[in-house]
C-alpha cells in the first residue's frame, strides 16, 4: 500500500459530486447509476478474487437473493423494504457461510465449479418458484422509502448509490491495509506461509466470501428498488461471469481497478450498440485484446507503466 | 524438561516411509541441527512438527502438551515459527508487510474495526510497522524496508523469511536451510544471524547442508538417513561416528 492510496478516493468523490450536473440526460444518469451499483459489487468481489485469491462464479446468485428478498417480502408479506433488504443480506450471509466451509476445502477449478453450481441452483430456484417470484417473467418491486421519504426519482437514487460507492471504496482501502487484509493477501501469496504465522486460512476465506456475498445481496436489493422490476436474469450465470470479467479487466487486487472495470463493462455494451448485430463480437474482441496485452488488468498495467501503484 | 519431545514419529506416503520411528528431544535455549543426505527426511520432519503434515504414528510434545496432528496455525499460537527451504514469501505484498504478517496473532484481526479504520487499529499498525522495520534491520535488510518483496534478491528473501518468523515472537524457530543457495559471504552472515537469534533466547532448530555452519552453531545434532535416526549427539560425537561418515560418503565401511 502506498501512502497516497486514499488520494484516489478524493478523486472518486469529486467525480461523483460533479457527475449529476454534467450528464446530458436521464439516459446517461441511469447508465452512471448502474455503473456505480456494479462498482460496489465488483469491489466486494475483488476482495475475494483479487486480494484473497479465491474465485466465485456464482455471485449473481447472491445478488438474486437480495433482489428477490426486496421484491417478494414487501409484496407478499408487507415487510418494510429496509427490513426486506436486511433480511436478504442476512439470508445471503448465512447461506454463503454455510456453503463456504465445504467449498473452501476445494481449490482452483473445483472451487470455480462449486460456486458456479451454487449460482445456478439459486437461479433455478428463482425461476421455478413462480408463485412467489413470477418465474421467468419476473415481478415488480415496490418503491423504497426511508423515514417517510420516498426514493422515486433517478436523482435520489444517484445520491444514495454515490454514497454507497464512496463508503465502499473507503472501507475496502481500510480493510486491505489492516491486519485482516494483510492476512487475506498473505494467504493468497502463500497459503502455507500464512498458516504457519497463525492465519486460520479457511476462516478468512469464509469471512471474505460471506462479506462479498452480502455486498452483492445488498446491491441486488438496491438494483431491484431502483429498476422497480426484477427478472431471473439478474441472478443468472452470465451475470456472474460479467462480474468476474469486470474484476479481471479492471485489475485484480486493485480497488480503483474494480471501479474502472465496472464502468467500462457497463458502458461498453451501450457504446457498441451502433455495431448492431456485431456488438457481441466487438465486445468479445475487446475483452480478448485486453487480456492478451494487459493480463494484469487495466489499472495495474497502467500504474506500472507510469510508475505509480495504488 | 525438554521444550520439544518427539517420540517414535513416523509418516508414510503410500509405501514410502519418509520418516520412521524418529525420537529425540530438544532443550530450551539451544541450537539443534538436523542433518542428513538429500532425501533423508529432514524437511518432512519439519513439516510433521510444524503441522504441515499429520504424522502416521508417534507423539510430539511441546512443553508437555501433545501437539501431534495440530494444524500450523494452532502451533503458531503456541509459539512455533518456521522458515521454508523453497521460499514462501508473499510476492503480492511489500517486504515489510511480509514481516508484519508474522505478527498476525498479536494483533486485533477484527474485520468491522478494520473496515471502519478504528484509530486503535491504525495506531497499533503504525507501531508494528516500526517494529517490523527494526526486525528487518536486525536480520540485515535495513535497505529493503521500503521495497516490494518481488523486487528483492534471493539472499535477501531468505532473511525476510527469518524476519517474518521472528515477528511472531516465537519460543521455537525451525530454519529450513537458511543458507541454501547463498554465496560464502552471505552464508557467514546468516551464520551470524542464527547465532544472534539463538542469543536472543529463541530455541533454534536448524536444517542445513553447510557443515561448517552446522558444526559452528549447533549444541546438538540429529543425523537422519533414509527417514531413520542414524545418531544424535554433539558435533564432535557426530563427526566421529562411522555410520555418519558412511552415509555421507557412501563408503561401504
Amino acid at each position: 500500500m502506498k501512502k497516497n492510496a486514499y488520494f484516489g478516493l478524493y478523486i472518486v468523490i469529486a467525480i461523483l459530486a460533479v457527475l449529476p450536473f454534467v450528464v446530458p440526460n436521464s439516459f446517461y444518469l441511469d447508465l452512471v447509476i448502474r455503473m456505480a451499483i456494479n462498482a460496489v459489487i465488483v469491489l466486494g468481489l475483488n476482495l475475494l478474487i483479487g486480494f484473497a485469491g479465491q474465485i466465485s462464479m456464482g455471485h449473481a446468485g447472491f445478488l438474486g437473493i437480495g433482489a428477490y428478498a426486496s421484491a417478494v417480502l414487501p409484496t407478499h408479506f408487507g415487510w418494510h423494504p429496509v427490513l426486506a433488504m436486511a433480511a436478504g443480506a442476512v439470508v445471503t450471509g448465512l447461506l454463503a457461510g454455510l456453503v463456504a466451509r465445504p467449498i473452501f476445502k476445494l481449490k482452483g477449478h473445483y472451487l470455480a465449479m462449486a460456486t458456479l453450481g451454487l449460482g445456478i441452483i439459486l437461479n433455478i430456484a428463482i425461476r421455478n418458484e413462480a408463485n412467489w417470484t413470477g418465474g421467468p417473467d419476473g415481478m415488480p418491486v415496490p418503491a423504497m422509502g426511508l423515514f417517510g421519504f420516498e426514493l422515486s426519482s433517478d436523482k435520489h437514487w444517484y445520491w444514495v448509490v454515490a454514497l454507497l460507492l464512496s463508503v465502499s471504496v473507503w472501507a475496502s482501502l481500510n480493510l486491505i491495509d489492516s491486519p485482516f487484509g494483510r492476512a487475506l493477501r498473505a494467504l493468497h501469496g502463500s497459503e502455507v506461509a500464512s498458516q504457519v504465522v497463525g492465519v486460520d486460512v479457511v476462516r478468512y476465506k469464509v469471512a471474505i466470501f460471506v462479506l462479498s456475498a452480502v455486498f452483492a445481496s445488498l446491491m441486488g436489493s438496491v438494483t431491484a428498488h431502483y429498476v422497480g422490476f426484477v427478472t431471473p436474469n439478474l441472478a443468472d450465470f452470465f451475470h456472474s461471469i460479467e462480474l468476474v470479467t469486470m474484476v479481471v479487466i479492471g485489475g485484480m487486487a486493485s480497488v480503483y481497478g474494480s471501479l474502472v472495470g465496472a464502468v467500462l463493462l457497463t458502458a461498453l455494451p451501450q457504446a457498441l450498440a451502433t455495431f448492431e448485430g456485431w456488438e457481441t463480437v466487438a465486445f468479445g474482441s475487446i475483452l480478448m485484446l485486453c487480456m492478451i496485452f494487459m493480463p494484469k488488468g487495466l489499472v495495474p498495467t497502467l500504474a506500472a507503466k507510469f510508475g505509480k501503484g495504488d | 524438561m525438554a521444550l520439544l519431545d518427539v517420540k517414535d514419529l513416523s509418516i508414510h506416503f503410500g509405501g514410502v516411509k519418509a520418516v520412521q520411528n524418529v525420537s529425540f528431544s530438544i532443550d530450551s535455549g539451544i541450537v539443534y541441527s538436523v542433518i542428513g543426505p538429500n532425501g533423508a527426511g529432514k524437511t518432512t520432519l519439519f513439516n510433521l512438527i510444524t503441522g504441515v503434515y499429520k504424522p502416521t504414528a508417534g507423539e510430539i510434545h511441546l512443553d508437555g502438551e501433545s501437539i501431534g496432528g495440530k494444524s500450523p496455525n494452532e502451533l503458531a499460537t503456541r509459539g512455533v515459527a518456521r522458515t521454508f527451504q523453497n521460499l514462501q514469501i508473499c510476492m503480492n505484498m511489500t517486504a515489510i508487510e511480509n514481516v508484519m504478517v508474522g505478527a498476525h496473532l498479536r494483533l486485533d484481526r477484527n474485520l468491522i474495526k478494520a473496515a471502519l479504520r478504528f484509530p486503535t487499529l491504525k495506531r497499533r499498525d503504525a507501531e508494528l510497522r516500526e517494529e517490523a522495520a527494526e526486525l528487518m534491520r536486525f536480520v540485515g535488510l535495513g535497505k529493503y524496508v521500503e521495497a516490494r518483496a518481488d523486487s528483492m534478491p534471493y539472499g535477501a528473501l531468505k532473511r525476510l523469511e527469518i524476519a517474518r518468523a521472528l515477528a511472531m515472537k516465537p519460543r521455537l524457530i525451525f530454519l529450513d536451510e537458511p543458507a541454501a543457495g547463498l554465496n560464502p559471504k552471505e552464508t557467514i552472515e546468516v551464520d551470524e544471524l542464527v547465532r544472534k537469534v539463538a542469543d536472543s533466547g529463541v530455541t533454534v532448530v536448524l536444517v542445513e547442508h553447510d557443515m561448517k555452519m552446522v558444526m559452528n552453531l549447533s549444541d546438538r545434532i540429529l543425523v537422519l538417513d533414509y527417514g531413520k535416526k542414524l545418531t544424535e549427539g554433539t558435533g564432535e560425537e557426530v563427526r566421529k561416528n562411522p555410520d555418519v561418515i558412511a552415509a555421507y560418503l557412501g563408503a561401504h565401511a
